[in-house]
């Protein structure tokens, strides 16, 4: 009995390698530094990671689709200037509902081309990156955007504000992360990224239809990109044409260090936001410790190869790799 | 010739996370002896094979080369110490070429690590002589048919002075012709002193070319018996602890109303001028040679392909089928012919991949209900008696047969009213055979209609009312099952028309 | 056939640039030279070079089944060790023979970092994607560990003289990169070496059994990658003699794209050397041409992003099987 549990923990263990990954290393800093998990510091990295890992949320369906978005950074980026402009143009409150449309439109145009016309994502969003900061350039005319009133606007809620002492950002990426998770893991929809994501060919010949589901993915990808440009919209009231760039990679290793595969067909929406926390704690636990942000890249990169190398010795049984 | 074995395991034991493969299997080959290994889908037969080759390492147990200790770390190891493996899926890569495929990891080499070309096309193009096929050695691996990929795969057993060559159901894809070209090979090796193991389920090849047979049965060794000695009933009981069913007389079904008909259906160069009925009741076997056809009519019918000509009715209908799942809403299931690439998605689980098709319908408001799939997957498992510790396991780690299986129960959990099935048993042990056979039949006086596609022609003579015999894209001639016996059959798929066509 | 139909592709569409801008420069030219002009060709070639030394690396990488996004991040620091390594004391006596030291030391460090990133991804499994992003970064925080965030210089006239050499006006970078694709491409298509790195790219599993050592293959590819981003740093910074520590950055995403404008395959075991530097000199066409008929920075990203995705559609139209494919 005692044995067999033994294995089950062990197997459970096994399956969870970057969970423990995170709590080894969360006890690590909290050792080097005891503010490190006061609750104000906890508070602050979730909400500092909200915007990445609002993105990393929609990431997480392409990447399971068996595609990619290199694009989100740029599309951030757009969606944070649109909503900024149009502010002053047409007030918040029709603001808000044409950034969404802009930005989905941006999304279904991807989901489109990787969709149905079936073109290599990762070219297309490369394209999309280059081509939506292009047109970010363009709309803006290279300036800065600035909302004129800054004190005025009950805009500011998303990025500044709390409910019930838990700050808007925070309850945001909670509520998102709940429903994406229940729809990719329990509803026919996210069956089917899966399927899609695990073998299109065998998915079509299932009756699923993969150019509809890809399709879907970059919207929902496209969705959570526009509210993360709300929010960062929302808490700075002004932006450079700039703001989202090179979001796209950290993203994506949020959502690898998840345990996503690049190849499509695993990865859930919790492990990615262990990825996102993990990230968000690496940058600030050595901020804490004081350390240069050369010296954090570094530390960073020794820690994102530790974490997914645990992860895969543990489901392998085996430190080192088999393969001669 | 002497008496130290080529090869030999002993008490050999590997275990995957719930599943003991193997319990203790102890196993030998003399040189210039063909030896049989049989069993069940699932009883632990490629996975000896693969703890031989150095793919598997095994828990527990010893192996021996000519009675020297051997410790196969990886495949690697397992090739210089003489031991070559001809697998059970495809190990190739489409993008390099014939000849690259057949010396791949060994390839001739230069000064400065230079490929000696000239020597690899010289020795490739020998060697696919020897194995009378007619393309050349330099064509893209990917370019080519099963068929002609099954035989570089083969062709890697003549490339190195063997001790003990393992072949894993070689045949699965092979025309009786290429079968025999392989068994001259085998005959071959066998005086040449090579120690030859060879998997197969088709009891006919066994007893043609095999020495002696040894039977696994969910993992452990259940004991070898001389081929000359015995018989097929013999070699069952020890396979699978009973005779085979009989399996049921065909009862020509109560045949209804025509549920399909094709009138004139043409695609390309695939197939011209089809015609065809399929009445409710009714099995209609489809035989002919790998590239008659057959699979690509089926795939148009499944929305998969697009008619340049003809009609597609459905219970009197004309219907345009455009996606599979039309096909689906109009009641047409299809097996299909390549399981891994084309049937599963192998790292999704028994359960997931059994439910994939209906997934939609299996809700409990808006998301997917346990009960419903898990009640499916067990229906099917049990009714296939599909191996597998759960519906978690991943159907990447079942075994070939099981896998298929899977596939099986995933369309016939749609309960269709046209099933069509795309070589059905390749791959599956006696004794589920006899069972997915019964089932077809079952399926019929059910009142569905069902197209079976095989290149097995007792297959298609034990289960079809009628059999459509095709030729290079053409339908030749269809048979009822009282006119068609071998002969014809055989005659019929090479083109020849003997009478009127139908 | 087939490879050579799919290389056509890119090389057509390098003619079509040509033939587009020539004609659109005539009416919309801010200067008056014309774009086939043969100096500019030439400086096409040259500029080509930095990003195209490293695609090289990147289609054998690729080719292997992995890929390298640290590639701009080694750049840069290779760009720093040869700058500086020249000032050290121990080399004080050595003249201009400095310069070899320099770059010697910066090819060494250059293999050294791909050894790192081919040892991890072999030995830990880990896949190079997230392997090579983390060094990404870590080698970038390398970067700014040298000399903060102020640029590192070294401007030896006889360095730059060596640099900007010529040879029938043809530069040493160009000639640098003419003579690594001949290499590469031998390499890949003639070698022992270069047809495993296909197979295990293209079925790593058939390879594995095939009794390939992958993982040695693998390492020796990305040591081949970090000294070709050596390299393009030696032709680069030579010539320059001073290096920002934010350089290179986005390099990894502009050789990704020119090694798939090529036709490699993300996935591994499919792809040209050839056809990648036609990648290379397409995209560097297009941002030469969109500069020469007078686009904004705005423009040219939207152009050139619009392209690539407009190339890749014309690719898969080219190559398509025609009404016989299934519709999977
Ligand atoms: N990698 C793996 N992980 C987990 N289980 C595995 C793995 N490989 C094989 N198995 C299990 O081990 C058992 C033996 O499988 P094996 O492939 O050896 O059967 P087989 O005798 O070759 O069957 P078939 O005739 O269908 O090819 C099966 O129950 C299978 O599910
Ligand atoms: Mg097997």
């Amino acid at each position: 009995m005692a044995e067999t549990r033994a294995k089950t923990i062990g197997q459970f263990l096994a399956r969870q390698g970057i969970l423990v990954a995170f709590v080894l290393f969360m006890i690590g800093f909290a050792l080097a530094n005891g503010r490190f998990l006061g609750i104000d510091n906890i508070m602050g990295v979730v909400r500092s990671s909200a915007i990445l890992g609002v993105i990393a949320l929609g990431v997480t369906f392409v990447v399971i689709s068996g595609n990619l978005d290199l694009s989100v950074g740029s599309m951030m980026s757009f969606s944070t200037i649109v909503v900024l402009d149009l502010h002053d143009k047409i007030g918040p409150a029709l603001a808000i509902p044409a950034m969404f449309a802009m930005t989905m439109a941006l999304g279904a145009l991807i989901g489109f081309l990787v969709g149905y016309l079936k073109l290599n994502s990762l070219i297309v969003t490369l394209g999309m990156l280059s081509a939506i900061h292009g047109l970010t350039l363009t709309y803006s005319g290279g300036k800065n955007m600035d909302i004129d009133d800054k004190a005025g606007t009950w805009f500011s809620f998303f990025g500044q504000d709390s409910v019930l002492g838990i700050p808007v950002p925070i309850l945001v990426i909670a509520l998102l992360a709940v429903l994406l998770s229940l729809l990719l893991s329990r509803t026919p929809f996210g069956r089917k990224v899966y399927a899609v994501g695990g073998n299109g060919v065998a998915a079509t010949f299932s009756g699923i239809p993969r150019a509809r589901v890809v399709f879907m993915c970059y919207l929902i990808s496209a969705f959570c990109v526009a509210v993360a440009g709300l929010l960062q919209a929302s808490r700075s009231l002004g932006s450079q044409n700039t703001v989202g760039q090179g979001t796209e990679l950290d993203v994506l290793a949020a959502v690898i260090l998840g345990g996503a595969s690049l190849l499509g067909g695993s990865g859930t929406i919790f492990k990615t936001v262990i990825g996102v926390l993990i990230l968000g704690f690496i940058q600030n636990g050595l901020l804490l410790v004081g350390l240069a942000f050369y010296v954090q890249y570094v530390v960073t990169w020794v820690i994102i190869i530790l974490a997914v190398w645990l992860d895969i010795a543990a489901k392998r049984g085996r430190l080192l790799s088999p393969i001669a | 010739m002497t008496d130290i074995p080529a090869l030999r395991l002993q008490d050999i034991v590997k275990t995957f996370p719930g599943v003991r493969a193997l319990d203790g299997v102890s196993f030998q080959v003399m040189p210039g002896e063909v030896h049989a290994l049989l069993g069940e889908n699932g009883a632990g037969k490629s996975t000896l094979m693969k703890v031989l080759g150095g793919i598997h390492q095994p828990d527990e147990g010893k192996i021996f080369i000519a009675e020297q200790p051997a410790i196969m770390k990886s495949p690697l190891d397992a090739k210089s110490k003489g031991v070559v493996f001809i697998h059970q899926e495809l190990s190739l890569a489409d993008e390099l070429s014939a000849a690259e495929n057949i010396y791949l990891g060994e390839l001739p080499r230069k000064s400065f690590g230079r490929v000696d070309w000239k020597t690899l096309y010289e020795k490739s193009d020998a060697i696919l002589a020897r194995l009378k096929c007619s393309f050349d050695s330099r064509k893209l691996v990917g370019d080519l048919s099963i068929a002609n990929k099954q035989m570089v795969e083969i062709a890697r057993a003549l490339t190195v002075d063997a001790k003990a060559v393992i072949f894993d159901e070689p045949t699965a894809s092979l025309t009786d012709a290429e079968k025999v070209v392989l068994f001259d090979v085998i005959n071959d090796l066998r005086s040449d002193g090579v120690g030859v193991v060879y998997i197969s389920h088709r009891m006919d090849e066994i007893f043609t070319i095999s020495d002696k047979i040894s039977v696994l049965r969910d993992g452990s060794y259940r004991g070898s018996l001389v081929t000359a000695d015995t018989d097929e009933d013999e070699v069952t009981k020890l396979m699978i602890g009973r005779s085979l069913d009989s399996e049921n007389p065909i009862v020509p079904a109560k045949k209804g109303p025509i549920a399909l008909e094709v009138q004139g259906l043409s695609c390309g160069d695939l197939f011209q001028n089809v015609s065809f009925k399929v009445h409710e009741g009714e099995v209609v076997g489809f035989y002919g040679l790998v590239g008659a056809g057959r699979t690509e009519i089926a795939e148009t019918l499944f929305g998969l392909r697009a008619p340049s000509a003809g009609k597609i009715l459905l219970e009197g209908k004309e219907v345009k089928i455009a996606s599979p799942i039309e096909a689906i809403g109009h009641g047409i299931s299809l097996v299909p012919e390549d399981r891994k690439g084309q049937g599963l998605v192998l790292g999704m689980n028994c359960k997931d991949n059994m439910t994939l098709p209906q997934i939609s319908d299996l809700t409990a408001g808006p998301f997917v209900s346990d009960g419903a799939e898990v009640a499916i997957f067990d229906q099917y498992r049990d009714r296939l008696q599909i191996k597998t510790p759960g519906w978690r396991q991943k159907v990447g780690n079942l075994s070939g047969g099981n896998q298929q299986k899977i596939v099986i129960g995933k369309w016939l959990s749609m309960a269709p009213k046209v099933l069509i099935v795309d070589e059905p048993t390749r791959g599956i042990d006696v004794g589920s055979k006899a069972e997915i056979h019964n089932l077809i039949r079952d399926l019929a006086s059910q009142g569905y209609a069902v197209i079976v596609i095989s290149s097995e022609m007792p297959e298609v003579l034990r289960v079809s009312d009628r059999v459509v015999a095709m030729f290079h894209g053409e339908i030749i001639r269809e048979f009822t099952s009282d006119e068609v016996n071998e002969d014809n059959l055989v005659q019929a798929i090479s083109g020849i028309r003997t009478t009127k066509v139908a | 056939m087939k490879p050579y139909l799919k290389q056509s592709a890119i090389w057509g569409f390098v003619v079509l640039e040509l033939i587009f801008f020539s004609v659109a420069g005539e009416f919309l030219s801010l200067s008056d030279k014309a774009f086939m002009d043969l100096d500019n060709m030439l400086l096409l070639f040259k500029q080509s070079a930095p990003i195209g030394i490293i695609a090289l690396g990147m289609t054998v990488v690729m080719i292997n089944g992995n890929i390298d996004l640290s590639v701009g991040a080694i750049f840069a620091l290779c760009a720093i060790i040869m700058l500086d390594s020249m000032k050290w004391p121990i080399f004080a006596g050595l003249g201009d023979w400095v310069i070899l030291v320099g770059w010697l030391l910066a090819l060494l460090s250059g293999m050294v970092l791909g050894l790192i990133n081919g040892l991890i991804v072999w030995k830990t499994g880990v896949d190079a994607f997230i392997v090579t992003l983390g060094s990404m970064l870590g080698y970038r925080g390398l970067v700014f560990m040298y000399n903060g965030e102020n640029p590192t210089s070294n401007l030896n006239w006889t360095m730059v003289d060596i640099a900007e050499a010529d040879i029938l006006g043809i530069e040493t970078p160009t000639i640098v990169f003419v003579i690594c694709t001949i290499l590469v491409w031998l390499l890949m298509t003639r070698t022992v070496h270069g047809r495993n790195a296909y197979a295990i790219g293209d079925n790593r599993e058939a390879a594995v059994n095939a009794g390939i050592r992958v993982g040695p293959h693998m390492v020796w590819n990305f040591v081949l990658i970090g000294f070709l981003a050596a390299l393009s740093a030696v032709v680069f910074y030579s010539a320059s003699g001073s290096v920002n520590p934010n350089d290179g950055t986005l390099y990894e995403l502009w050789v990704i794209t020119a090694v798939v404008l090529g036709g490699t395959k993300l996935t591994g075991g499919s792809g040209s050397v050839i056809a990648t530097f036609g990648g290379v000199i397409a995209i560097q066409l297009l941002r030469k041409g969109l500069g020469h008929i007078g686009a904004d920075t705005a423009m040219v990203n939207l152009v050139i992003g619009l392209i690539l995705i407009a190339v890749l559609f014309l690719d898969r139209q080219l190559n398509r099987k025609g009404k016989e494919e299934l519709r999977t």
